[in-house]
């Protein structure tokens, strides 16, 4: 081995050059580096039986008696179908002032849903019973008047964890702590009874 | 520091492989520490005895605990009712989670009162915050595990928080699970993580939080720099070496908190519903979410901030605020004087204010969120971040007074 350092013959160092190739080499290693974590940190996303079982789900409407509530799983989230009767519809428009996104301009639904009664039809009301806030369940509060929720109560949901309160369209009141609406999930009906949670009417056969 | 390595012998020969005499000349009995600590100074060395104590006891638990949806609740109840002492292990990790926050809260009064997060000892501040939120991942993954059922909703709380981060939110919460709910897949995440990853980056924290304070020493409760005074051997006058000074000390210590730990293990190891929460002692449940849901009683202060904000992302924000404010410490206080001794009356109501503002919160967030609860947590976050607010100014006012020459020391 030669001793470099006493070897006074060798040319000037190319500052320029060593600089070049060491940021070369350092780029190179951190990308190399970045992509070495993709498959680490892709390996945290839903594995494929998850995915799989998070297909759409079929629910047979005709159990659920008008005024009553019946709760379904999709994606390990609980799904509410509430049968709304005309007086809780008539109710809806009632206290349109006291919401925070009456109209659901901010909140998360399927277009087909962003209406009124944040429905595809009226009377069948579907949501996902996760609080916006932070994915408590709320619980059915559906007597309106019910004071122990708050003065001239519609009727609706309350989440026991924060207080948030939401109406029987999901939509949230002001004074909670939640900011949006209850999520809609995709939906779609095949004939009068049969809900189908987990894709739209356009996308079926799709999924 | 003077090596005392004799020459000869196995111990010489030892020692020029591996140079144990010279690590234990300059960091035990050639570290020289102010004489003047008092019982605030209890709590470093007790928490690290705590993180061995959290390490061992998990080893052994580990051999018991399966993992899973389907197992983990059973396997906790197998630990408990069916293995020699296995109670004893499990309440042991549970109780010593609840005597680790205790301790670390005890340790970072302690630098608030001395000033001890002042220059030049802001890494050492840093790092023990980095050790503080690496524990707090650690304490929440490890009450997730058993998947009771206040540790499945604590889980849907905490994980929905960061749901709230704009644009990234909900992939990144759908990531943090590894499924469109909390199952399977987040429980054995959470296990890889609490048993090796975050014991490991633990270490590795409070390995680097001795080193940074090796090299700038320790504080004291005069603020004074022992350094500055050096006498003619060039040790400093009011400096006394840890070995066999406070090892001896701390080992008084060791017995007291031994002797608080086992009473609390053996006699009231849920201590009524503070450590071990009564929801937790029924299975996960994901159609009923418990009648109130509150987090363990270290993370209360910060839940309660969360809960007293009537909008989600506002909330989850000054809740991480509320965490974070603790890092800028060394640069908020601006007062001359480190320690609360020479400060005027405004900084000792600031911060005295303070404590009670933590202690009050810490309260609040165990409490349900209506009433008088949510104004009094409204109230109580603003008082917290007032403090943080006012600190630059009324440090900077009237913490300059004059400081003795030589640390204040009564021999008994």
């Amino acid at each position: 081995m030669s001793d470099h350092a006493a070897d006074d013959t060798v040319p000037e160092v190319d500052e320029s050059r060593r600089k070049f190739l060491i940021a070369a080499t350092a780029g190179t290693g951190a990308v190399g580096a970045v992509l070495t974590a993709v498959p680490f940190v892709a390996s945290w996303q839903p594995s494929e039986s998850a995915r799989a079982a998070g297909l759409p789900t079929e629910i047979d409407l005709s159990k659920i008696e008008p005024g009553q509530m019946a709760t379904f799983f999709w994606r390990k989230q609980q799904i509410y179908v509430v049968k709304r009767t005309p007086e809780m519809l008539a109710s809806l428009p009632s206290h349109d002032a006291e919401l925070k996104d009456a109209k659901s301009e901010d909140s998360d639904q399927p277009a087909y849903a962003k209406n009124d009664s944040r429905a595809i039809k009226p009377e069948v009301l579907v949501l996902i019973g996760t609080c916006t806030h932070l994915g408590c369940l709320p619980k059915t509060r559906f007597t309106p008047g019910d004071a122990s929720v708050m003065a001239n109560w519609p009727g609706g949901f309350f989440c026991p964890c924060h207080g948030s309160k939401f109406d029987l369209a999901g939509r949230v009141f002001q004074g909670s702590p939640a900011s949006v609406n209850l999520r809609i999930p995709p939906y779609s009906f095949e004939g009068d009874n049969k809900l189908i949670i987990g894709v739209d009417a356009e996308h079926k056969g799709v999924a | 520091m003077s090596t005392v390595i004799k020459s000869g012998g196995f111990r010489a020969w030892f020692n020029k492989r591996l140079p144990v005499d010279q690590f234990v000349a300059d960091q035990l009995t050639g570290y020289y520490a102010p004489k003047n600590f008092n019982i605030w100074y209890f709590f470093g060395s007790l928490a690290l005895l705590v993180f061995v104590m959290q390490i061992v006891t998990g080893i052994f638990i580990t051999m018991h605990f399966k993992p899973g949806e389907a197992n983990a609740f059973n396997s906790v109840e197998y630990l408990r009712r069916e293995v020699p002492y296995g109670w004893l292990l499990q309440y042991m990790h549970a109780v010593g989670a609840s005597f680790f926050f205790i301790v670390v809260y005890l340790h970072m009064a302690r630098a608030f009162l001395y000033g001890s997060y002042k220059a030049p000892r802001e890494l050492l501040w840093v790092i023990g915050m980095l050790v503080y939120l690496a524990l707090m991942a650690e304490a929440f993954m490890g009450y997730v595990l058993p998947y009771g059922n206040m540790s499945y909703w604590g889980a849907q709380v905490i994980i929905n928080l960061f749901g709230t981060i704009p644009g990234i939110g909900p992939d990144l919460v759908e990531w943090i699970r590894g499924d469109y709910g909390i199952g399977d897949a987040t429980l054995t995440r959470f296990f890889s993580l609490h048993v090796i990853a975050l014991p490991f980056i633990l270490a590795l924290l409070i390995g680097l939080h001795l080193v940074a304070l090796r090299q700038v020493g320790s504080n004291n409760p005069d603020g004074i720099e022992i350094k500055e005074k050096l006498g003619p051997d060039g040790k400093p006058l009011d400096g006394i070496p840890f070995h066999p000074y406070y090892t001896l000390k701390d080992i008084v210590g060791v017995g007291l908190f031994l002797t608080l730990f086992a009473i609390v293990v053996f006699f009231i190891p849920t201590f009524g519903g503070l450590f071990m929460e009564a929801p937790n002692f029924e299975p996960a449940n994901p159609v009923s979410t418990p009648e109130h849901i509150a987090p363990v009683w270290y993370f209360t202060p910060y839940y309660a901030i969360l809960r007293a904000v009537p909008d989600q992302k506002i909330g989850a924000l000054l809740m991480a605020l509320s965490v974070a404010a603790f890092l800028f410490m060394p640069w908020l206080d601006r007062a001359q004087n480190k320690s609360i001794r020479y400060r005027g009356i405004a900084s000792k109501l600031l911060l005295g204010t303070f404590f009670v503002t933590f202690c009050v919160l810490m309260w609040l967030g165990l409490k349900p969120a209506d009433g008088i609860y949510v104004l009094l947590a409204r109230i109580f976050t603003g008082l917290y971040f007032a403090f943080f607010i006012l600190l630059p100014f009324v440090s900077k006012a009237d913490g300059n007074g004059p400081v003795p020459d030589r640390v204040t020391y009564n021999a008994h």
